[in-house]
Order: C-alpha cells, then sequence, then structure tokens
C-alpha cells in the first residue's frame, strides 16, 4: 500500500514514518543498546566489531562509523535513539542537532540563544530560508562554499 | 469521588537534569527557565494533591521499536528511573496508585480507548524530570504516580482530535474513581523544536504563545491541525505538544490559567509552563 505523506515537503526535515521505522530497525536497536555502560564501553573499544553483531546495512555501519547523523537519519535512524551513539561520545543533545545543520558549534549555539531558527521561509520546500536545499551548507561552511570552488 | 486539582504543563528537555544535578538554577542561561516554577510549587504546596497522572512520550528506555503502544497506562506498585544512556542522573523511585491505575484502565477501555497496560514499567526523563522540577526539594516524592504514555515517535501518531478526547476520558475515569484522593494532571514535552536533519534548531514562538492561550480560551483550537501541519508549525519533536492538549482536556469545562512561563532556549528548545485549574 502506497503511504500518503503530505510531509514531504517541510524542508530539511524527515519523519520517521512506518517506512523509516522498517529500514531502520536494527540501527535503532544497535542505538539503544548503547544504554547499557557494558556495552558503550565494548562499542568504544572497537567500533566496527560491535556494529558487526547487529544486521545493519553497511551503509548504516559505515554513517554510524562516520559520526553522519543526516545520513542515518536517511537510513531509518530516529534522533531519540541515535542521541545514544552521540551520548557515548560524550557530546550533548545540541551538539548532535547543530552538526546536522553544517554550522560550527558556536554558530549553531548562537542561533539558539538568538531565539532559534526563524519560521520565516522554512515551513515549505520552495521557500527561501536557512533550512531550504538551496541555502546548504549552512553558517561559515557555506559562505566558503560559495566564495571558493563551489 | 476523586478530585483533579488542575493540570501543570512542562517541558522536558534532559539537559535539565544536568543543570538539577549540578546546581544551575541561578546561571544565567538556566535563571529565566528555573524561575518559572516557584509559582507551581507553591500551589501544588498549597492544594497538596496525592497522585500525579503524568502524561509523557518515552523516548526507548521503556518502549522501543519492538512494541510502540500509541497509548500506555502504568499500573506497578513502583515505577523506577533507570540510566537512559545520556548521563542524567537517576532519581528515587516512584510509587504506583494501583487502585487508580486500574480504575483508569476499566474506565477508558469502557471509554473505548484500547490501551496498552503496563505491570513493569521504567519511566525516562519526560516523567521524572518534570516530578523534579516541581518538588525539588523532597527526598520522597510526596506523591504517587500513574503514567500515561503516549506515542509521539513513530508515524502514525494519534490525531490531535484522539489526543484531546484521550483527555477527556481520563478526566471523566479520574473523577469516576470512589476515593478521597487529589489527582493533578501533568502534560510534559514541548513546546517548538526539531532535534534533527538540516531544519534542527527550528522554534516558533508565535504558534506556541497562541497555542498556550487557546488551551486556555478555546481548547479545540488545536485539533483543527493534522499532526503534519503541527511538525510543520512546532518541528519534528514540536508534536510532543499532544501531551500538553490530554492534560488540559482532563479538566472539564472552562479552565483558568494560573501561571505560565515561555522561556527561548533550553538547549534546542522552547520551553514552556502552564499551570491551569478547573473553574
Amino acid at each position: 500500500m502506497a503511504l500518503d505523506k503530505p510531509y514531504l515537503d517541510i524542508p530539511g526535515t524527515t519523519i520517521f514514518d512506518a517506512e523509516q521505522s522498517r529500514m531502520g530497525y536494527h540501527l535503532n536497536q544497535f542505538c539503544v543498546s548503547l544504554m547499557k555502560p557494558e556495552n558503550r564501553e565494548r562499542f568504544r573499544a572497537y567500533e566496527r566489531a560491535y556494529l558487526d553483531e547487529w544486521p545493519m546495512t553497511e551503509a548504516q555501519k559505515q554513517a554510524v562509523l562516520d559520526r553522519d547523523l543526516n545520513r542515518c537519519i536517511q537510513l531509518g535512524g530516529n534522533i531519540y535513539f541515535l542521541a545514544r551513539i552521540g551520548a557515548t561520545d560524550g557530546k550533548s543533545f545540541q551538539q548532535m542537532a547543530g552538526s546536522m545543520t553544517g554550522m560550527t558549534e558556536e554558530e549553531y549555539r548562537n542561533m539558539m540563544l538568538h531565539g532559534g531558527r526563524s519560521v520565516e521561509g522554512n515551513r515549505y520546500l520552495g521557500e527561501d530560508g536557512d533550512a531550504q536545499p538551496q541555502h546548504q551548507p549552512q553558517g561559515s561552511a557555506g559562505k566558503q562554499g560559495k566564495a571558493g570552488k563551489k | 469521588m476523586a478530585k483533579i486539582v488542575g493540570a501543570i504543563n512542562t517541558t522536558h528537555v534532559p539537559l535539565i537534569g544536568r543543570a538539577i544535578h549540578q546546581h544551575l538554577e541561578h546561571d544565567p542561561y538556566w535563571k529565566p527557565f528555573f524561575d518559572g516554577f516557584p509559582p507551581v510549587r507553591d500551589w501544588l504546596d498549597k492544594v497538596k494533591p496525592d497522585i500525579a497522572v503524568m502524561v509523557y512520550n518515552d523516548h526507548g528506555l521503556n518502549f522501543f521499536l519492538d512494541k510502540m503502544p500509541t497509548f500506555a497506562i502504568g499500573a506497578a506498585p513502583e515505577y523506577v528511573s533507570l540510566d537512559e544512556g545520556w548521563g542524567i542522573p537517576t532519581v528515587p523511585s516512584f510509587k504506583g496508585d494501583l487502585d487508580l491505575s486500574w480504575h483508569m484502565i476499566e474506565s477508558l477501555v469502557d471509554d473505548e480507548f484500547d490501551i496498552t497496560t503496563c505491570q513493569e514499567m521504567a519511566v525516562d526523563h519526560a516523567f521524572t524530570l518534570p516530578l523534579k522540577l516541581l518538588y525539588p526539594n523532597d527526598s520522597q516524592w510526596p506523591v504517587r504516580t500513574v503514567p500515561v504514555c503516549i506515542n509521539t515517535v513513530q508515524f502514525p501518531l494519534p490525531t490531535v482530535n484522539r489526543c484531546y478526547k484521550f483527555g477527556q476520558a481520563i478526566g471523566r475515569a479520574i473523577e469516576s474513581w470512589e476515593s478521597e484522593a487529589r489527582v493533578v494532571v501533568i502534560g510534559t514535552g514541548g513546546l517548538s523544536h526539531q532535534l534533527d536533519g538540516k531544519r534542527a534548531g527550528f522554534i516558533n514562538k508565535e504558534f506556541d504563545l497562541m497555542f498556550m492561550e487557546r488551551l486556555v480560551t478555546d481548547p479545540l483550537w488545536i485539533t483543527r491541525f493534522s499532526i503534519e501541519d503541527i511538525v510543520e508549525q512546532t518541528g519534528t519533536q514540536g508534536v510532543e505538544l499532544l501531551n500538553w492538549v490530554i492534560a488540559r482536556s482532563a479538566l472539564q469545562g472552562d479552565v483558568v490559567k494560573l501561571h505560565s512561563n515561555y522561556h527561548i532556549p533550553i538547549s534546542n528548545t522552547a520551553a514552556g509552563l502552564m499551570l491551569l485549574e478547573s473553574v
């Protein structure tokens, strides 16, 4: 059955729906295993071997090794569960969330201190806000890209 | 019959746990948030509820994707706080109230809400932090608890209208319980926030404040929005406002707002607080 997905037009946003949940089941299961201190230790000691204990796809394992949270989410991860990877690395929720935007930690923190990301231009695809595909990556990384080779 | 003394809605951001642990209440970053709570604590001290019905969403501690109930109710003698894997100190266990739990379960199923019952249940920061914020100095929790857990994680989520009706049914259940107990209903989570993707950090102050206002004056207003609309307006995790809707609609009839606070940001989140009483 095809699912009706009226939410696909929200920029920079993946909804954790049935399709994502099916795809990401083992990835998310690996993540919640990190709630146990002994598992965090084992993962830290030898990440690849620990990942190989889970029936995840190679792409999912690589995304975890790369700490590429956007890719993890694309491959079915849910941030509530993925956050256990960041916590294992000693990263805060804010550092994790910020890492997905391309902004530096400081840029993202400043954005939050100044009221967060604006609603304007960021509700639907086709608008002109900073979360829109045409404005990636965000922050100084995007400015360097425009000035340099990109 | 039992009496519902009021409803409290508050944010449950995990970082609050660390701030409490490190005594950062007067730190400039945290002060505007923590300053919201004394009036609610004074009110609790005055009305002295015996039981808190906690409406919240679990983040992978008690429920994972292997079993994901839309609505679940705890019916355990005790609810434990466990390591969630992100460094929040655990808190002492919470006493349950089996009589109210089972009365609510029977009443809600009779009211055609087919809920999941849990005779063992661990409770995460969405349950523990609001109670720690409301009872910061108590060495033992002064209230017994009934957890009501809502799926705000895996789509499809319950519609706003369904949550509104669920809250009304919870209100009817509590008020039909033969007991002298005084009950407070506490909704946790929100307000606008998005933790993932290129739109991470999304905040919608205008919508949040409208939501808080309408929760008092016109609670059906929010039921006009689909879940997709709410994600669009408040971020992927802003859907936690469903817990607020349920706590509000557990109060029958008109309500009065006794206190509220709203502050941006706590971590990635717009933090809200509301205290409501039936008129």
